[in-house]
């Protein structure tokens, strides 16, 4: 019964989704006001259907009801109840179900709270917010059903996979799924804003908090995701440019975009054609991400082709959703003005190169990434890795990165470069010496060698924009801006040292062995066999000295699952300040040495802290929006109270 | 029955295991003593693909096969040959899947082309953009 609830709940949804689709549009056109006045309900109960019907969903999976297709599947009576709840968005289905949850919650808010543009342009937006969503809808219930039922019902469910037991793997999805889908909300007010012609610094900022917070969780589930892979991999890679990293890439370099751009068209009124352009592509990237990830494509083209109904749904979705919101756009480019203008030597001039940059460096990256799979429907395999990624997009990330250390240091319309000449010539010169002093040290690839330099003079350079400024009394939004350019400086300074400098021992090792591997020293002390819930091991001890002082122990695992049976590497960390020992297990010669493999890699771990500096940077600017806004909306509601106070005082004064 | 099915996956899982407990080669888990010689296999092992693996090199796997194409790079390299020689008997040997940095082929132009034609259009635009604005 509980799965019919929620399969009833679903379809109710959809078909208020259908009526909010209705209504939006019905107002755009000016038709009967009795049918407009429902789009706002409409979102609004959508908004709480679809929650009940993934509720729901949550809730078989807590009760492991076994006749549900999709929790027999993938639960087992016997997980954690944490995994379990997990379980119901770790699948096709479920994900799909969060999905469209996250994006009727989303509608629902902006039906309930978003009062600042005209009310057609937002009837437009939430007309638009269900047509997107209707897809998503007919896609999950016409192809992927999360409440089948299965009869009869088996004993026990499929999925105890221990190895898909990780809190990091289960919170990971969603959060790019926030992302995801905190674009789409961008996308329909961009096509709110060109059906109706009102692209305008009101509607940027509407839109605003969206792209920041979607920002913020892609920011979070790439910076997590890579380390994720760092430490579960085994081989101290942190970025493979594989097509599932990619995936959540090219939505965060279109959000960056977008970002920057929106807030130019907020404060400035220029970029107005930009702002919805990028919008367009942001949730475009965002659907070829759950294209790629969700169809199997990946996998192999041809295991594609021979079951593609999921992947062509969702392809049919992208070119309706993206076709139809570039013929728009096309058809409004001559009405959407070209906005303000500006100087070259402006802050929106800068920001303009940042999004050209931005945008080609999308394009690569999509490049690299779709072409072998087009390739390869014609058989014809080729790989595209980093020794073309990283050069490739270097020609346009590097100038970039300048121009983000310079950039908020101009002002708005038009500036002089008498102005900055003194920070710009100081940045100057501390890359020089930058650059000198790591000639001078080590011989190192060139990338590195300018990512390093760029790294410092980036890191530096974002707390220019402070100078002069009351610390105080700064916006918080400004701090966000700050915090997050040194996010990118520090990020880029982890990557560029861990390539530059990194060093590997891997070496067979008897017990009593001592390796050493730059400042660590660390010996062999003895194997041991260790025993888990569900895995035996063999965990070897490696006491360690760093400069010859005594530092900790590290104990990685070779480890074997038996149900079902895998083995896996459990890698150890030791981490310092100044980067991480990295130390994992191999086999067993037949000569009864060890395999092991030892990485020195400094300051590795800024790679991630500068990701989550980037993200709390966000946040920071998302919080500073809020606020503002809040503030402004009690400010408004205080003078319509006075004046009505007033109106009745003298209303009885005149009575 | 149970049984005849376990017995039939026990004789074909047979070449499995036999493959599996092969020793790996020496440098499969094993640096090269010269620093200088392991550093060139090292700048040419991550640019190889592993080709049992998602998206990871063979400096990154613990695949048996990864491990064999180690070997072979290291010896090779220590027997004095080039980099991109052994990345040409590779990719006869594999295709052009198996080097993760692709060559200017009939196949694989566009992948050049077109960062070109980016450059390009950035270029144009900031030009057309900036110089408008004035």
């Amino acid at each position: 019964m509980i799965a019919e609830f929620g399969l009833v709940a679903l379809w109710l949804a959809a078909a208020l989704a259908g009526l909010q689709l209705v209504a939006g549009f019905t107002g755009v056109r000016g038709g009967e006001e009795a049918i407009a006045r429902l789009a706002r309900p409409a979102a609004l109960v959508q908004a709480l259907l679809c929650g009940l019907a993934f509720l729901t969903l949550l809730w078989l999976f807590a009760r492991t009801d076994l006749s549900v297709a999709l929790v027999a599947n993938n639960s087992h009576s016997e997980k954690p109840m944490i995994f379990k709840l997990a379980g119901a968005w770790g699948n096709h289905e479920g994900s799909m179900l969060l999905w469209v949850t996250v994006m009727a919650l989303a509608g629902g808010l902006i039906a309930l709270v978003e009062r600042r543009l005209p009310e057609r342009t937002m009837l437009a937006t939430l007309g638009a917010q269900a047509f997107v969503g209707l897809g998503f809808y007919a896609f999950l219930l016409f192809s992927s059903n999360p409440f089948e039922r299965l009869n009869p019902a088996p004993v026990e469910g499929n999925g105890l996979n221990p190895l898909l037991q990780d809190i990091g793997l289960a919170f990971h999805p969603p959060t790019l799924y926030f992302g995801y889908v905190g674009l789409s909300v961008a996308f329909s007010f961009v096509v709110g804003a060109l059906l109706t012609r009102q692209v305008t610094p009101e509607f940027a900022r509407v839109m605003r908090p969206w792209i920041l917070g979607a920002w913020v969780f892609l920011t979070i589930g790439i910076t997590a995701g890579s380390y994720w892979a760092y430490y579960e991999l085994g081989w101290g890679g942190w970025w493979f440019w594989d097509p599932v990293e990619n995936a959540s890439l090219m939505p965060w370099l279109a959000a960056t975009a977008l970002l920057h751009s929106a807030s130019v068209l907020a404060s400035r009124d220029a970029l107005r054609a930009w702002t919805v352009m990028l919008g367009v592509i942001g949730f475009s990237m965002s659907m070829v991400g759950t294209f790629l990830v969700r169809s199997g494509i990946l996998t192999s083209v041809h295991a594609f082709a021979v079951d593609p109904e999921r992947g062509s749904f969702i392809l049919a979705l992208l070119a309706i959703n993206i076709g139809g919101a570039l013929v728009l756009f096309i058809s409004r480019a001559g009405t959407v003005a070209e906005g303000e203008r500006f100087s070259v030597l402006s802050r929106e001039g800068a920001l303009v190169i940042n999004n050209v940059a931005l945008s080609a460096t999308l394009g690569i990256v999509l490049l690299g990434t779709l072409y072998p799979l087009m390739t390869e429907a014609f058989d014809m395999r080729v790989s595209v890795g980093p020794p073309y990624f990283n050069p490739v997009s270097a020609i346009f990330v590097l100038p970039m990165l300048v121009v983000l250390a310079v950039g908020p240091l101009l002002r708005w319309r038009r500036d002089s470069f008498a102005r900055i000449r003194l920070p710009v010539v100081a940045l100057g010169v501390l890359g020089v010496v930058v650059l000198a002093g790591v000639l001078l040290t080590s011989a190192i690839d060139i990338l590195p060698l300018l990512g390093l330099v760029l790294s410092v003079v980036v890191m530096v350079g974002s707390f220019l924009p402070l100078r002069g400024r009351s610390l105080r009394r700064l916006p918080l939004a400004v701090w966000g801006m700050v915090i997050a350019h040194f996010g990118v400086g520090v990020s880029l300074f982890g990557m560029a040292s861990d390539t530059a400098f990194q060093q590997e021992r891997l070496v067979a090792a008897n017990t009593g062995d001592v390796m050493e591997v730059g400042p660590w020293q660390a010996v062999l002390a003895g194997v041991v066999p260790v025993a888990g819930p569900n895995w035996t091991a063999l965990e070897a001890s490696l006491p360690l000295t760093y400069d010859g002082k005594e530092a900790g122990e590290a104990r990685p695992q070779a480890r074997s699952f038996w149900s079902p049976p895998q083995e896996t590497s459990e890698i150890a960390l030791v981490t310092r300040w100044n980067g991480q020992l990295y130390v994992g297990i191999g086999n067993q010669n037949e000569d009864g040495r060890w395999q092991l493999r030892l990485w020195w890699k400094p300051f590795v771990t800024f790679i991630w802290y500068g990701g989550l500096l980037i993200a709390l940077g966000g946040v920071l600017a998302l919080l500073g929006r809020l606020s503002t806004d809040i503030s402004r909306r009690i400010a408004a509601r205080k003078i319509a109270d006075r004046r009505a106070d007033e109106e009745a005082f003298a209303q009885e004064a005149g009575a | 029955m149970k049984k005849l099915v376990f017995l039939l996956f026990l004789i074909l899982a047979a070449p499995l295991t036999a493959q599996d407990s092969l020793p790996p080669a020496p440098y499969a888990y094993q640096q090269l003593d010269d620093p200088a010689l392991e550093a060139k296999a090292h700048e040419l092992m991550v640019t190889l693909r592993c080709l049992k693996c998602q998206s990871q090199s063979i400096a990154d796997s613990d695949a048996p096969m990864a491990g064999d194409m180690r070997h072979q790079v290291r010896t090779r390299i220590a027997a004095g040959e080039e980099p991109e020689a052994i990345r040409a008997w590779l990719i006869q040997r594999y295709g052009d899947y198996v080097s993760y940095q692709p060559r200017v082929t009939a196949s694989t132009w566009p992948l050049f082309a077109i960062p070109a034609l980016l450059l390009l259009g950035a270029i144009l635009i900031l030009r057309g953009r900036l110089r408008k604005a004035k």
